[in-house]
């Protein structure tokens, strides 16, 4: 029996702990998506980008100074990106929006080409988290401990900001209905910039503890986790964050669950199986509401 | 009337010939042309431009013409590519191409069988179509399968369902479990590529690969116009404008949906099946999502809605990313200065800022959703004729006007 | 009398909100019939569970005498359900079909909010509108095999387009055209369906009383020209009562009265439904 305990915890282990850091990134999604109707193809480059923050700015500061300048960097770039990209399209057709987002996405990858010369960067041990702890005999780091136990704080903090601040109840008003919103007197664009930047904060969070793991960076490590997030946060549901977590944690374990079955080619594929699956069966998600269109 | 008729024909005349035109370049390039620095950058930014014109228009059938938000484009391409690479290796290569498959299960070539029959040359040709049409047709019983689920989603939910597929297709071909067709991780190589398209007639051999490329895009490029004129296209184009309407005017959405999901996908799977001919290997891992994203901003640069724009556009973006702008990744301004800055991936970082100024600013692209159009070409030409005419009837009449006075 | 259109107790839920109550109507061929009410009364909602854009959650349609939607709650629906009649049509198989099937056997619209296809011209949205009716398959018209049948579209489409007196705009886009001939134009395109019955929602939606007076004797000559029946929602009652054969009012997706025109005008439950009654004024 603790053989099969030591045996099989490390991948669900592992499995609740990438599915705490798709869950960081799948919020940023689904609040963009809430409120834009927007895939944000660009947000799994941020991450990367953040990624590669920690991998320069430790190289030169140490991983301690290092951590906030990423979560404030990242929150930067999140908030440029949505000014420059997003807010001149406010108008557009939806399409447009969508390939603007893909082109943020195609200039993030270039200029991470450029910067790293295509060399995958070494990602710093950030102390805390790499420290190898025990249980059940099985081994693993400090992070993978971590990582639910966060992203579930981080969550709550977040539900809470968003029920119970006035900044929050402009959030589920401009998601409920743009136009109106803006005739009340709420700044739309201050909330939208809010929003992504909430998005971006949590996702530098969630991509400290996503390479903790992984020890490198390169210029497409984005594309996957962002990927995947993103079926996350439509399985649970587009708009809704307690949907996106709970569709993150059901991705990471189902994912590192086939990893242990030995069918790795198939663990990305998986999750878009489970995409068509969702779409097809119930396309508004697990938690998502159903719209009407008027004709 | 009869003035319209002669402005169409007109038109019809300069199409022809520049098409014509078009065919003598090619066929001189391979031929005659000889080999220097220039060609050997220009002809392959032709061929490949080439093959990315028709993968666009594939794409903007959907996107453009049918408002289909389809990002799977990378999967059909390497189901054509595949299917067409795994169909035409030589017999006697497989044990070479299939190391660690026992030599695959596929055991024949389609051009070779053909040869058998038909002569060397002959046989590959002919057996080059054949395999492109299968490989369209492969990418396209796949498209109507995922057709049923994907096509009922709206918009985005559209997007993010053609782009799982397409990584779903890609996993499946890397997978080991298919390694006797698809090599499994590894790449396929030694099929029939342009190289081997030729002609020998009498001792000499004749090169046809770059005209056949070009014919066979241009055949393509041609059938995906005579949709989009036809009583379909404009079907299409008004789901594109307004589905409760089309619906409500008696336009079965799912049916003409999968028309032009189908058929775009057939002609991304001949276009998959052509680039795997001109990069001689194919491998599925370089079919990411990001090729479907390359392709998707040519078609925004060319225009959503235009054939011509996506033709032009994506000459355009193989020429700047293959050949004009590979100075700034050279560590020098012609050679001559040096600038730092100017290192490996500086072109590309120069080459998205340039894409998202034109998605952000030039929202139209190139051409909009207008067309270069051989008739308005020969009106213009006959525009011009008759004002001649009328200059020198006019200067006639003036003459013997002036000779009346007198 | 032969009815073109035979509604029999259909209900339209949106979860806990009945929108359409038990509805039963009639439309005799060859009739001008009107359904009218107060604003968020329903009236839409019948003619989208009618033109198949909606599938309603109860009730029956026969059109030429054949069901052509029929419905009973079922799943969640079943728990839900508010209306009358819910076990009616229980042991019949549903009937569902989308809305290009039903405007196949004969059933045109148009919209409220007007849908015209905004990067055609004129001459291509009535053309479009043809597309149905066309004998050809996809390879026919790619490889122009069609080329008889696409003449005989675009002759029929000019020949449509000149009788509404539309032929002079037929190059110009659709959505430039004024706003009365917009709607006029959404009426030819409907037209080019060919069909037997035609449901226009609000068609005098937007006009001043000179396009109104315009309009009442347009609806009256095509009906005569293309031998139809007219179904029409409509909140401008002079037009109304001109030109409606028979009208149904509703309110609150129930049907309140009908009748002829006099009638509907004398009846005391319309009345206070348009202008409220009396004790609880808003």
């Amino acid at each position: 029996m603790s053989d099969f305990i030591s045996a099989n915890l490390p991948y669900l282990l592992a499995g609740i702990s990438t599915g705490g850091q798709y869950a960081l990134i799948a919020i940023g999604y689904t609040m963009v998506y809430g409120i834009l109707r927007l895939i944000n193809f660009a947000h799994g480059d941020v991450f990367m980008v953040a990624g590669l923050v920690m991998v320069y700015v430790s190289a030169s500061f140490g991983p301690y100074v290092a951590i906030p300048v990423v979560i404030i960097a990242t929150m930067a770039l999140g908030f440029i990106i949505e000014r420059a990209a997003y807010k001149p399209l406010r108008s557009a057709p939806r399409m447009s929006v969508m390939i603007s987002a893909i082109g943020v996405s195609y200039l993030l990858q270039n200029c991470a080409l450029y910067f790293t010369g295509g060399l995958p960067q070494i990602y710093p041990a950030i102390p805390f988290l790499a420290k190898s702890v025990t249980i059940f005999g099985a081994t693993t780091k400090l992070v993978t401990l971590i990582t639910p136990v966060l992203t579930i704080v981080l969550v709550i903090l977040l539900m809470l900001l968003i029920n119970h601040t006035k900044m929050g109840m402009a959030m589920r008003a401009v998601s409920k209905d743009f136009e109106t919103s803006q005739l009340m007197g709420i700044k739309i664009n201050n909330v939208i910039s809010i929003t992504f930047i909430i998005g971006c904060f949590l996702a530098a969070i969630g991509s400290m503890l996503y390479f903790s793991n992984y020890t490198s960076v390169i210029p497409t490590s984005g594309g996957m986790p962002g990927l995947k997030a993103f079926v996350a946060a439509v399985f649970g549901g587009i708009g809704s964050i307690p949907g996106a977590v709970i569709g993150a944690f059901i991705i990471g374990i189902c994912e590192n669950i086939i990893k242990g079955l030995g069918l790795t080619e198939f663990s990305d594929a998986f999750t878009f199986v489970l995409l068509i699956i969702i779409l097809v069966v119930k396309p508004t998600g697990i938690f998502g509401e159903k719209a009407t269109d008027k004709v | 009337m009869t003035t319209l008729n002669k402005k169409s024909k007109t038109g019809r005349y300069i199409a022809i010939l520049c098409l014509l035109l078009v065919y003598v370049l090619a066929y001189l390039m391979d031929n005659v042309l000889p080999a220097t620095s220039f060609t050997l950058m220009l002809v392959p930014v032709l061929k490949k431009g080439a093959i990315y014109s028709l993968l666009c228009v594939s794409m903007n059938l959907l996107n453009g013409f049918t408002g289909l938000f389809s990002l799977g484009q990378a999967g059909f391409m390497l189901i054509g590519g595949y299917t067409y690479a795994a169909l035409t290796i030589p017999a006697a290569q497989h044990d070479a191409v299939y190391q660690y498959f026992d030599g695959g299960a596929i055991k024949f070539s389609i051009p070779e069988i053909l040869s058998g029959f038909l002569g060397n040359s002959l046989g590959t040709i002919l057996g080059v179509i054949i395999t492109l049409i299968i490989a369209g047709l492969f990418a396209a019983i796949f498209a109507a399968l995922i057709g049923f689920p994907v096509l009922r989603l709206k918009s985005d939910y559209l997007a993010i369902a053609t782009l799982g597929f397409a990584e779903i297709i890609r996993a499946f071909f890397q997978w080991e479990g298919l390694g006797v067709i698809t090599n499994g991780s590894n790449l396929l190589r030694k099929y029939t590529s342009f190289a081997d398209i030729e002609l020998t007639i009498g001792g000499t051999t004749i090169e046809l690969g770059t005209l056949f490329l070009f014919v066979i895009v241009t055949l393509c490029i041609a059938v995906i116009v005579l949709l989009i004129n036809s009583s379909y296209g404009r079907a299409l184009k008004s789901i594109r404008d307004d589905e409760v309407a089309a619906e409500a005017m008696g336009i079965n959405l799912f049916k003409h949906k999968m028309i032009s999901f189908i058929i775009s996908s057939f002609f991304a799977g001949v276009g998959g099946a052509l680039l795997a001919m001109f990069q001689t290997t194919i491998q599925a891992s370089a079919f990411k999502s990001a090729m479907t994203y390359e392709i998707l901003l040519m078609v925004v640069i060319g225009g959503i809605g235009s054939v011509s724009g996506s033709c032009i556009a994506s000459f355009l973006y193989i020429a700047c990313s293959e050949w004009w702008l590979r100075f700034l990744d050279s560590g020098s301004l012609f050679g001559l200065v040096n600038v730092p800055f100017f290192r490996d991936g500086f072109r590309k970082v120069v080459f998205s800022v340039v894409i998202m100024i034109i998605v952000l600013f030039f929202s139209k692209g190139i051409m909009g959703d207008k067309e270069i159009s051989f008739k308005g070409i020969g009106g213009l030409i006959n525009r011009i004729k008759n004002k001649k005419k009328k200059a020198v009837t006019a200067a006639a009449n003036a003459g013997s006007e002036e000779g009346e006075a007198k | 009398m032969n009815n073109v259109l035979h509604v029999e107790n259909v209900t339209m839920q949106f979860g806990g909100v009945v929108a359409v109550n038990n509805l039963s109507l009639d439309i005799p061929e060859h009739q001008i019939v009107a359904l009218i009410g107060p604003n968020g009364a329903g009236k839409t909602t019948a003619f989208n569970c009618i033109t198949g854009v909606y599938q309603p959650t109860s009730g029956l349609v026969q059109f030429m005498g054949k069901p052509m939607v029929r419905s009973h709650p079922t799943g969640k629906m079943k728990k839900m359900y508010k209306g009358a009649n819910g076990e009616l049509y229980k042991d019949q198989s549903a009937i569902s079909p989308t809305p290009d099937k039903i405007t196949q056997l004969g059933i045109a619209r148009t919209f409220q909010n007007i849908r015209l296809w905004k990067s055609m011209t004129v001459f291509e949205n009535v053309l479009i509108a043809k597309h149905m009716r066309a004998k050809q398959n996809v390879l026919s018209a790619i490889f122009r095999g069609n080329a008889k049948e696409e003449k005989r579209m675009r002759e029929e489409t000019m020949a449509l387009l000149e009788e509404q007196g539309l032929d002079k705009y037929k190059d110009e886009l659709a959505t430039s055209l004024p706003y009365g001939l917009q709607r006029r134009l959404e009426i030819a395109r409907a037209l080019a369906t060919e069909p037997k019955l035609l449901l226009l929602d609000e068609p005098a939606a937007g006009m001043n009383p000179q396009e109104t007076q315009e309009l009442a004797e347009f609806i009256k000559q095509i009906r005569e020209e293309y031998d139809l029946t007219i179904f029409l929602i409509e909140h401008h009652m002079d037009l109304v009562m001109k030109i409606s054969d028979y009208i149904y009012v509703i309110d609150f997706g129930s049907k309140i009265a009908e009748g002829v025109p006099e009638e509907v005008q004398n009846n005391q439950r319309v009345i206070d439904a348009y202008l409220g009654v009396a004790e609880d004024d808003e």
